[in-house]
């Protein structure tokens, strides 16, 4: 029976189904694509989903026969959806909402991670352990009466009240940022820092003249993880633009109120009232700004994460 | 005797001026560092204060007020505990909502712990079109916004389909004991929305596998360890320290978000009549408090084990 098993013609069959020291079996490639495939299927079936509806005719949407495949391109959801949304104002607001911001934030934290690294000071524990805080203290424990605030100083609705906290450090998730600059000014070689000393550079001229090029992927990481979350944000974003600019996602909330001023419902064929399509429509041209970032800078959130060692020791 | 034996070196070699005191110029140096540090630093510091501490010590003093915003100013008056006992005691809503927060939450952390760490060790491997899965994989990272996960719930995107409508399991849930309905409930139909929430986990984890140095796999391989023994020893406690982070991670940020049911009271009473900012306030920090303990609930077991893997 050993015999037969250990014949080479069943042990290449063994090593061809249950894989071998050198390669994967077919059963094992099998499951690993069926995993990958499962799981894709469950990020890109809501979208697939949205996109699907988004393009349903009102006819489409009725019949009950059409699942996947609508019998026609129709746009017109995505022209209501782009009307209702205001679609070029809210898209350039949520833009300078979320990149100025970011822009800023990233800076500061450079910054501020400099210091963290490079020096040694009384104190520096408390701050790492204040740091941590605020990113644990919720956001409503410290946002009415920073909003009473800006109201008193007429900043409500002015971008300002979201670029003001980025500029100090306490900007949307900045103590992730921080603490990213920390660990990749942490990496740098302390003696480029010591040789550039004798030659008489100063601290700032260090930090910008090797600090800030050798860290690079950490700074186009930050700034693409930060415009991302600024735009995503909307606890804040609402409660401090209020009665100003108005974002896409903001847009995206009141989505029905401001379908039927645009077209109320009394007025309008039955055609024309909002439905599954117009609203999917609105939620993609939400994300597909997002989409076209992401995919365009795909690169760059697979690689550089580790380039950046944002995992910590 | 023997220090004068080692003296010739340095007669050699006099020194022409005496070094000075050494002690004090490393004091001078020492706080010339920590004064650049704090440069750096200081308008962390400033901001801190004025964006952080500050409004946190000024909520704390409006939940312990009732607060009127009126067109002069802020009206104070001073209610001692009021706003937390009727939150604790007279709110239906209040303390029902954070139950539900709090077993969601303990539910859904090892979910996105336990996926994204599959996840971050399939796209370890090699594999073709592995590009392709990593950009699917990964879209999570930018998509997860309260708006449009609302949309998606909404729409039903959310759940395994058809699971909620399967009898079967319709009659399942009734037979369920009434504690344990609610988490199942949520667990069934939230799955997917579970699985949106793994974005930056899995692009942690997988940055730390990619720090396990192939070599221990090699060796490991050659002392006959079997795949299951490799990732029981090897790498499982290799990503100890990082569990705990994506951990703490996924409580704050299943805690922050703006479609949270807790935060969507917290913020609608802010605007109540009845309720104002005082009872908000007060709501806040209850709020706050139940979080810290269920990230000490999740934390506490994980960095203990993180911390005996590095022992």
């Amino acid at each position: 029976m050993t015999a037969v098993l250990h014949h080479p013609r069943v042990q290449q069959v063994r090593g061809f189904f249950f894989g071998s020291r050198a390669h994967r079996g077919i059963i094992f490639t099998i499951v690993l694509y069926a995993l990958l495939v499962a799981i894709g299927f469950v990020y890109l079936q809501p979208l697939l989903f949205m996109f699907v509806n988004s393009i349903k005719s009102p006819a489409d949407l009725l019949n009950p026969m059409v699942q996947w495949v609508p019998t026609e391109l129709f746009l017109g959801n995505y022209e209501k959806a782009f009307r209702v949304l205001n679609y070029p104002n809210t898209l350039l607001a949520s833009i300078f909402i979320s990149v100025v911001p970011a822009l800023i934030q990233t800076a500061v934290a450079s910054i501020i991670g400099f210091g963290l690294a490079r020096y040694r000071f009384r104190g520096k524990w408390l701050i790492f352990l204040l740091l941590l805080a605020t990113f644990i203290i919720p956001p409503q424990n410290t946002v009415i009466p920073q909003m009473l605030t800006y109201r008193e100083l007429n900043l409500l609705g002015n971008p300002l009240a979201l670029i003001l906290p980025a500029l100090f450090g306490q900007g949307y998730r900045s103590a992730i940022f921080i603490l990213i600059f920390y660990q990749t000014f942490q990496s740098l070689p302390k003696v480029l820092e010591e040789s550039a000393r004798l030659d008489g550079a100063s601290d700032l001229r260090i930090f910008f003249s090797i600090a800030v090029p050798s860290a690079i992927p950490a700074y186009i990481v930050s700034f693409i993880f930060s415009t991302v979350w600024y735009w995503n944000e909307t606890f804040l974003t609402v409660i401090y633009l209020e009665g100003g600019l108005t974002t896409l996602p903001m847009q995206l909330s009141s989505f029905a109120q401001a379908y039927e001023n645009l077209y109320p419902p009394g007025t309008v064929s039955i055609f024309d009232r909002l439905n599954e399509a117009v609203k999917m429509s609105g939620t993609f041209l939400n994300i597909l700004p997002l989409l076209v970032m992401y995919f365009v800078l795909q690169r760059w959130f697979v690689e550089s994460i580790e380039m950046t060692g944002i995992t910590g020791e | 005797m023997t220090a004068q034996k080692t003296l010739p070196v340095d007669e050699r070699w006099p020194r022409t001026a005496p070094a000075p005191a050494p002690t004090r110029r490393q004091i001078s140096l020492r706080t010339r560092e920590a004064l650049y540090g704090y440069a750096f630093v200081m308008i962390w510091i400033i901001g801190f204060c004025v964006f952080t501490a500050v409004p946190l010590l000024q909520t704390f003093q409006y939940s312990l007020n009732q607060v009127n915003v009126t067109a002069t100013g802020i009206n104070l008056t001073f209610m001692d505990w009021a706003n937390y006992t009727r939150a604790l005691f007279t709110d239906p809503n209040f303390i029902e909502l954070v139950i539900g927060y709090t077993i969601e939450t303990l539910i859904s952390v090892p979910i996105v712990l336990i996926f994204s760490m599959i996840v971050a060790m399939l796209l370890n491997m090699k594999f073709r079109m592995k590009g392709l899965f990593r950009v699917i994989f990964f879209l999570p990272i930018v998509i997860t916004s309260g708006p449009v996960i609302r949309e998606l719930t909404a729409q039903g995107a959310a759940t395994v389909p058809g699971i909620a409508e399967n009898p079967a399991i319709a009659q399942f849930l009734t037979d369920l004991p009434r504690t344990l309905r609610s988490p199942v409930e949520y667990l069934l139909t939230s799955f997917i929305l579970i699985l949106w929430f793994s974005g930056v986990q899995i692009l942690i984890y997988l940055a730390a596998l990619q720090k396990i140095n192939p070599n221990v796999y090699e060796a490991a391989a050659i002392d006959g360890a079997s795949a299951w023994e490799i990732f029981w020893k090897i790498i499982l406690p290799s990503l100890s320290t990082v569990t705990a982070v994506n951990a703490i991670y996924t409580v704050i940020t299943l805690s922050h978000f703006s479609e949270n049911k807790v935060i969507q009271y917290i913020y609608n009473q802010t605007y109540n009549v009845q309720g104002g900012i005082g009872y908000a306030s007060a709501m806040s920090f209850i709020y706050f408090g139940v979080m810290i303990l269920v990230l000490l609930i999740v934390a506490w077991p994980l960095a203990r084990w993180a911390r005996r893997a590095f022992a």
